[in-house]
């Protein structure tokens, strides 16, 4: 009897020390959580300093972390949401359901400067056409490659982040000129995948010469596989740009803490995490701090990227362009 | 017995329907249907009929050579080429690629002796893929079919001294005349969701499906309204295709039957057996190939998965076989009140709804609902087993029915004559023809359920995946050789469930 009522007693202290543990919840796309994802290392650098326990909740997806964000609404527990990028910040801060952060962004690392009120970038990546090293005739821009019998594997637009991001991409070098090249492009697409997994592995069983990716790809190949037989094709118009972001929510009943967690991003405990786990270059740390290996990236002399509110603006418009010119 | 039939239809309408409401009253405002829209409605529908189409008619010759011919490994045949139709999409997408695709093996051997290469990527290479996919379920269910004609009937036949022609006439044609409708609504419907398909093979958005239409609404564009609407048409598909196959179907009862095993098949000659070498020949090579690929890619690396994808098999093991049993409590009633009456076979049309709908709007659906009482991650692997249960739902009905239908009419009189009621007769007299059907059914169930994504891809909690979405984080972080040994131990798992069921199904069967 005795022992039970200790038992008890014990039980509830364990568990009022359990309910006074602050807990942060960060929504994320399910890549950034996975065993090899950089989710586990950042969770344990965080819970070493905030005194909190952080959990991670994912939905698949920057754009389904995005729609399951407007599911929730006010009521959400998310006190950040992480994945994000800029093509879909500008409908997020319009939903309302994102604060300010209110930090200052220093020490970025990115190649464009950094003015949003209401994210903060993590890492970035340039979109590239990926290609085995024996490849003939690597094309040098989307002309180029439109004139030429290269094959490539793409994304559809309307189910993949990448694929949106192709398609300002395009929209972004030649403007009025895009749907020309989607039509110059259409006999180079053997088919265009739902998502980006679908096409990446249709390019390494060969179906396609070329697969969008990112200029970071070979790196996964060289780094975790040891094969050096990848390179990405630097085309001279220049690479758009993808920069995933973080935010704190406006209903977070973690202010405080979900602030010490962009503070925290932007450090060197999350930052160096990023390129060997997300395979993306880090927002916050100085290029000679990048993994060996990283050094032999092919680095775009142009940088392409349209901030939120253009992204969001011009996104309809380049889709029915899109869609237009490749179903002819 | 009969109300719970008619009352877990009720309720199974009510949880399909009930998260299209609950998009659809989400809302901001209500839907349009665009130029788009309509250009996706007509693909669809043109994909599904060729595919639908071409499944069934290949079927044929297939059952009917499964049915009529004995040889050694028959029952494992039966059994492999029934693969294709429980991998994930992906896996036999890239099966089939590994054979017909620019880089395949028929590429390699056309060009080798000189006859230029073969693109399959457009219509021909959806329908290919959706024929790849769903024939193995057209080939078993009219193979069921013939499997139900009474052995006596056939012994009949051989001493009547029957021609092909006779055989043809008097068992084929009518037994093909109840279940093609069926069968090939089944696999119309199943083709009008295909999403990945469609868009990976058809080469580009000249093959845009209702299914990326609503994707499109959902995480493009956030409307909610167009979602739901698009929805809407996908139910007004299923109930349109499902009267029509309904009245293509008539059922001629085939008399009864011990059970028995025929002993030699009336009208058989050379040139017939000719013609079944050659159907047997051709699925195999056809199903079993691409098979083939997906094995000899991922079989080595199953020895080097990371743990996280062993535990993950687990939990799909628990889920398929939670989801198989539920499926079956729900597909017996609805089965049997459909079988009993004229007209209540529309009754089957409910468990249609279940594949006609779109698993984003039924998953975002059950997410609204459950959202306000309780956290749909913590619930994801329950929420995944009910919605694979309802999912398989139509396949089981589709063995179910007609056996059952056939069960009432041949015993279901004498047990009615001997006064039998309630659980007794449906134990002694109905049950005992219902185990064949059932033990596939409940196989496929299983099989299924360990397949799908399902929409535990839209709940997914870190520490809940099962083995198909296991595979797809794999496929996404650049890890392709263990994903394609992920792809392996699903396939062997999915089969070897599917057989444990299937073959309690034919515990004492002679044949």
């Amino acid at each position: 009897m005795r022992h039970t009522i200790i038992a008890a007693g014990l039980t509830m202290i364990a568990g009022v020390a359990q309910a006074q543990t602050p807990v942060l919840t960060v929504y994320t796309y399910d890549s950034f959580n996975t065993e090899w994802g950089p989710g586990p290392a950042v969770e344990a650098a965080f819970e070493d300093i905030c005194g909190c326990d952080l959990q991670f909740v994912t939905a698949g997806d920057g754009a389904a972390l995005l729609s399951r964000l407007r599911l929730e609404g006010a009521r959400s527990d998310a006190d950040i949401v992480l994945g994000l990028d800029t093509n879909l910040t500008a409908a997020a801060v319009e939903t309302g359901l994102i604060a300010e952060h209110g930090l200052m962004a220093e020490g970025l690392s990115l190649p464009v400067a950094w003015e949003d009120m209401h994210f903060l970038p993590y890492d970035w990546g340039y979109f590239a056409f990926v290609h085995r090293t024996d490849l003939a005739d690597v094309p040098t821009s989307f002309e180029v490659l439109a004139a030429s019998d290269v094959s490539i594997v793409v994304q559809d637009p309307r189910s993949s982040t990448p694929g949106l991001g192709l398609l300002l991409w395009v929209q972004n070098a030649y403007g009025d000129r895009a749907a020309e090249i989607w039509e110059g492009l259409s006999d180079n697409i053997v088919t265009v995948t739902p998502g980006w997994s679908e096409s990446y592995d249709l390019f390494l069983e060969g179906e396609a010469d070329m697969v969008l990716s990112y200029t970071t790809s070979p790196a996964y190949h060289l780094i975790a596989e040891e094969d050096d037989g990848f390179t990405a094709a630097a085309f001279d118009e220049g690479h758009y740009m993808q920069i995933e972001v973080a935010g704190v929510l406006a209903n977070s009943d973690q202010p405080e803490l979900a602030r010490d967690f962009l503070t925290f991003m932007l450090s060197g405990a999350f930052q160096s995490v990023i390129p060997t786990t997300n395979w993306m270059y880090p927002a916050a740390l100085p290029a000679s701090e990048w993994p060996e290996g990283f050094e032999t990236l092919i680095q775009p002399e142009t940088a392409l990227v349209y901030d939120a509110e253009e992204a969001a603006a011009i996104r309809d418009a380049a889709l029915a362009t899109w869609q237009s010119a490749l179903s002819n | 017995m009969d109300w719970a039939g008619a009352a877990l239809a009720a309720l199974v309408c009510l949880a399909l329907l009930g998260p299209l409401l609950a998009v659809m009253l989400r809302a901001e405002a209500p839907g349009r249907l665009g130029a788009a829209d309509w250009a996706a409605i007509r693909f669809t529908l043109i994909q599904a009929v060729l595919s639908a189409a071409v499944s069934v008619t290949l079927a044929i010759p297939v059952a009917r050579a499964l049915a009529r011919r004995r040889f050694v490994g028959r029952s494992l045949f039966v059994t492999l080429t029934g693969a294709p139709f429980i991998l994930p999409v992906i896996v036999a997408v890239l099966g089939l690629l590994a054979i017909f695709g620019r880089a395949g093996w028929l590429n390699a051997a056309l060009s080798g002796i000189g006859l230029g290469t073969l693109d399959i990527y457009g219509l021909s290479g959806v329908v290919l893929a959706h024929v790849f996919l769903n024939l193995p379920l057209a080939v078993r269910l009219i193979l069921q079919a013939w499997l139900s004609l009474p052995s006596e009937r056939i012994r009949l036949a051989a001493s009547l001294g029957f021609s092909g022609a006779d055989m043809r006439r008097h068992f084929e044609r009518p037994l093909l005349r109840e279940v093609l409708p069926g069968a090939a609504l089944v696999i119309f419907l199943i083709c009008t969701t295909s999403f990945a398909v469609a868009l990976t093979l058809g080469g580009g958005p000249r093959a845009t499906t209702v299914e990326l239409a609503i994707y499109q609404a959902f995480r493009f564009e956030f409307d909610l309204g167009r979602a739901a609407l698009l929805g809407l048409v996908q139910v007004a598909i299923c109930l349109a295709a499902g009267l029509i196959a309904l009245r293509a179907a008539r059922v001629e009862p085939m008399g009864a039957g011990l059970d028995r095993p025929p002993l030699s098949w009336p009208g058989d000659g050379l040139r017939a057996r000719i013609t079944d070498g050659a159907a047997i020949v051709g699925a195999g090579a056809f199903l079993l190939l691409p098979l083939a690929a997906v094995i000899g890619e991922g079989a080595l690396a199953i020895w080097s998965l990371p743990e996280s994808v062993w535990w993950a098999a687990g939990r799909s093991i628990l889920v398929a076989v939670a989801s198989s049993a539920l499926s079956v409590a729900l597909a017996l009633p609805i089965a049997l009140f459909a079988a009993r009456g004229r007209g209540r076979g529309a009754v089957e049309l409910v468990g249609f709804l279940s594949i006609a709908i779109s698993p984003l709007v039924v998953g975002t659906g059950l997410f609204i609902i459950i959202y306000p009482i309780a956290d749909p991650v913590a619930l994801s692997l329950p929420i995944t087993g009910l919605v694979n249960a309802l999912v398989a739902l139509p396949f089981l009905l589709r063995a179910l029915v007609p056996a059952a239908r056939a069960a009432e009419t041949t015993q279901g009189r004498l047990a009615d004559a001997l006064g039998m009621r309630g659980v007794s007769r449906l134990r002694l007299a109905i049950l005992p023809r219902l185990r064949r059907p059932l033990g596939f059914g409940g196989g496929l169930a299983a099989a299924f359920s360990m397949g799908d994504l399902g929409v535990i891809a839209l709940f997914s909690a870190p520490s809940q995946s099962t083995l198909p979405l296991e595979m797809y984080r794999l496929m996404g972080a650049y890890r392709t050789d263990d994903a394609q040994g992920a792809a392996v131990l699903l396939l062997v798992l999915s089969l070897g469930l599917f057989w444990i069921f299937d073959r309690g199904g034919r515990v004492n069967a002679a044949a």
